[in-house]
């Protein structure tokens, strides 16, 4: 069975290497990752079939969480669409959806992400610019409408503010006269990695924890088909980390999240089904394939270990993916659908339950219509002509693959052990740990693209002369005027009493340290805007402020 | 002696890419000047006031929400205004090429595009910002 690599080495590979050099003396992946020439047999020593990869749908699920993956059905094919208002983005919805969209994903404003009302001086400049404008239960319904909650899901890229706008989405389903029971879909949610990489965040992290808790134990018990948080490594990475740190610390926030619900009183069992990964499909192919493995067996591995539990479901790692924007570039916009086409690739073969293409333009701007529909596209001909989906895990057994796979686990671990020996994430985020992690993995990374050590096409080699510029979405001035004057309008014909009414209720549930959920959905249908609801937030919790470390 | 040359990096608006802003500040450290970062979610005073409070020579401002027609003026205003427009304004982020001159004519002196290299940037700045100019004016 064994090969004889070192006699291959004296006789066949020195005498050649000899006359003809290789390129480069080392070559590493986009994390830096050294990679070796050639796998045998020997980079699997100890390594079980059994044990460490099983069958699809069986622990430890590296293979994939289900018995027939892509065969028995396809991912959901889910672009993160917003911009303008919520007469806009629903346009762009239905544009989507008949387009051959199988999910929607919303982008909010940041006025929205940061819990300010449109009309906030600190929104100046920024309403509708970077996603939808929704500043109350009124836009919401706009966002909506003519799409029937109860058939497609929806999820909604919402973190400081996720518990507030929930309650804005449950208010809508209420209002269109959906089963709440069979409405489905996603709140990003995941409050520790905004500390640590994405920074969307209002109040600091304990009470953040708490909300994020408050929502696991409402949809468990009002919203079954709901994913109350989406665990991201996507932005860890986007800012800069490694893959092995992006799988670390977002297998370990969610690690964290289970811990938080089990302490709060929840049964793992009643939540842990529900909770969902999203990963990054950065550039280096083999290396996003083998984390996406990893995550699966980290995952059900400490789960088990942790928490127990007895529904297999508890153990599942399903995920989205979004191919990467850090690595689209300005320069040669159109290199980019190639790049996001090999990104989709490993995040297929690596058993994506949902998936979204970054459309080439999103270097300069919010994708055109033509632009995301090529994104999209790219997955249908992946889906449909590749034949990529036709068995389930195919890169099982390779010797590099196996052992990429081993290797980012066992690193990923050695991670995971130092955040449960600092005392949990919540101690890593405050000395500052996983920001510093990221910031220098940044660095690495950007000195070795300016030394050429990373080749970049078209920003660092390969450079073209006269580049004609891409037709780009522009928001107009005019967004921030309607959605102000529609906003104070609100303001003056709603019913006053009924909102301070909601407000107080709120802030008496805050202080009985209640689940936040009811009366958020209440505020929510007295049309209460998200300026007033974080402003209650900010009030009894405080503010978290950037500690500003680089 | 010389003083050293003082930079505050801002990061104004609501976003929190701090990606760039970060290999910035941390470049222009490295190489010998004095670096500033006040962190995400400034609004243009808290800025501006960060930049008059530190005696900054320059303010290297990091937009990637897309808000920069409202901030670079908005910023470069209220520095007239605290007579303080000796600080020189740079920045870079997501600024579409076709929009950079009018943000040169308010005064913005230069824009870093995505892709652009830190030496460069370090370049630009030893040559343009001169630390003893913007002591002795005020």
């Amino acid at each position: 069975m064994t090969i004889n690599k070192q006699k291959w080495e004296k006789e066949i590979l020195d005498p050649f290497i000899k006359k003809t050099p290789e390129r480069q003396n080392e070559f590493t992946t986009v994390s830096n990752r050294p990679i070796n020439r050639v796998y045998t047999a020997d980079d699997l020593a100890g390594f079980s079939a059994e044990a460490d990869l099983g069958l699809p749908g069986d622990f430890p699920f590296t293979r994939g969480v289900y018995p027939t993956m892509h065969r028995g059905r396809l991912w959901t094919m889910r672009q993160f669409a917003g911009f303008g208002t919520a007469r806009d983005t629903n346009a762009r919805f239905k544009y989507l959806l008949k387009n051959g969209q199988t999910g929607l994903s919303t982008a909010f404003h940041f006025p929205t992400l940061m819990g300010y009302d449109s009309d906030d001086p600190r929104s100046r400049g920024e309403v509708g610019v970077c996603g939808v404008a929704i500043d109350s239960l009124k836009d919401m319904e706009q966002l909506f409408d003519g799409i029937p909650l109860e058939d497609v899901t929806v999820s909604m890229t919402i973190n400081g503010p996720a518990a507030i706008l929930l309650a804005y989405f449950v208010a809508t389903a209420e209002k269109q006269g959906c089963n709440l029971n069979k409405v489905g879909g996603t709140t990003q949610n995941d409050i520790l990695k905004e500390y640590i990489a994405q920074n969307s965040y209002i109040i600091p992290p304990e009470p953040g924890i708490k909300l994020v808790v408050d929502t696991i134990e409402y949809c468990a018990k009002h919203l079954p088909k709901w994913n109350p948080v989406s665990i991201s490594g996507y932005h860890i990475r986007e800012a800069g980390s490694t893959a092995v740190q992006e799988l670390a610390f977002t297998i370990y926030d969610g690690l964290e999240y289970v811990k938080y619900s089990v302490a709060r009183g929840l049964s793992v069992d009643s939540f842990a089904p529900r909770l969902s990964f999203f990963f990054n499909a950065h550039q280096d192919f083999f290396e996003e394939l083998a984390k996406y493995r990893a995550a699966r067996r980290i995952w059900a591995r400490e789960m088990r270990r942790r928490f127990n539990p007895q529904n297999p479901n508890s153990m599942r790692c399903r995920f989205h993916v979004q191919t990467a924007g850090c690595s689209l570039t300005a320069q040669q916009p159109e290199n980019n659908i190639i790049r996001t086409t090999l990104q989709a690739l490993s995040a297929v073969l690596g058993g994506c339950q949902s998936l979204h293409t970054n459309s080439m333009d999103e270097t300069l701007a919010l994708p055109s219509e033509k632009a995301v529909q090529i994104a999209l596209r790219t997955q249908q001909v992946i889906a449909h002509e590749a034949g990529v989906v036709n068995t389930i895990d195919p890169v099982a057994g390779s010797y590099f693959l196996e052992s990429l796979t081993n290797k980012m686990e066992e690193e990923a671990m050695a991670i995971i052990k130092k955040l449960d020996d600092m005392g949990g994430m919540v101690a890593a985020i405050k000395n500052g740990y996983p920001m510093m992690a990221i910031a220098e993995a940044s660095r690495v990374y950007q000195r070795q693209v300016e030394t050429k050590e990373k080749i970049i096409i078209g920003v660092n080699d390969y450079i073209a002369k006269d580049e004609t510029p891409l037709e780009i979405l522009k928001i107009s001035h005019e967004v921030e005027q309607n959605q102000v004057r529609d906003l104070q309008r609100l303001r003056r014909e709603r019913d006053q009493t009924g909102v301070r009414e909601a407000l107080d209720a709120l802030t008496t549930v805050i202080k009985g340290q209640g689940n936040v959920m009811p009366p958020l959905v209440a505020c929510a249908h007295t049309y209460a805007t998200i300026g007033e609801i974080a402003a209650v937030l900010r009030k009894e919790y405080g503010e978290y402020r950037d500690p500003g470390i680089f | 002696m010389q003083k050293k040359t003082r930079i505050l990096i801002g990061k104004p608006g609501l976003d929190g890419h701090d990606r760039g802003a970060k290999i910035i500040a941390r470049a222009l450290r490295d190489a010998g000047f004095e670096v500033i970062y006040s962190g995400l979610h400034q609004t243009p005073e808290m800025i501006v006031n960060t930049a008059i409070q530190e005696d900054v020579d320059a303010i290297g401002l990091s937009i990637l929400s897309g808000a920069h027609n409202y901030l670079f003026p908005e910023i470069i205003k209220l520095l007239k205004a605290k007579k303080a427009s000796d600080i020189t304004v740079f920045g870079g982020g997501i600024i579409p090429e076709d929009e950079i001159p009018m943000l040169k004519k308010i005064g913005v002196k230069a824009i870093f595009a995505p892709g652009a290299d830190t030496r460069d940037i370090v370049e630009w700045v030893k040559k343009n910002i001169n630390s003893d100019a913007s002591t002795e004016s005020r």
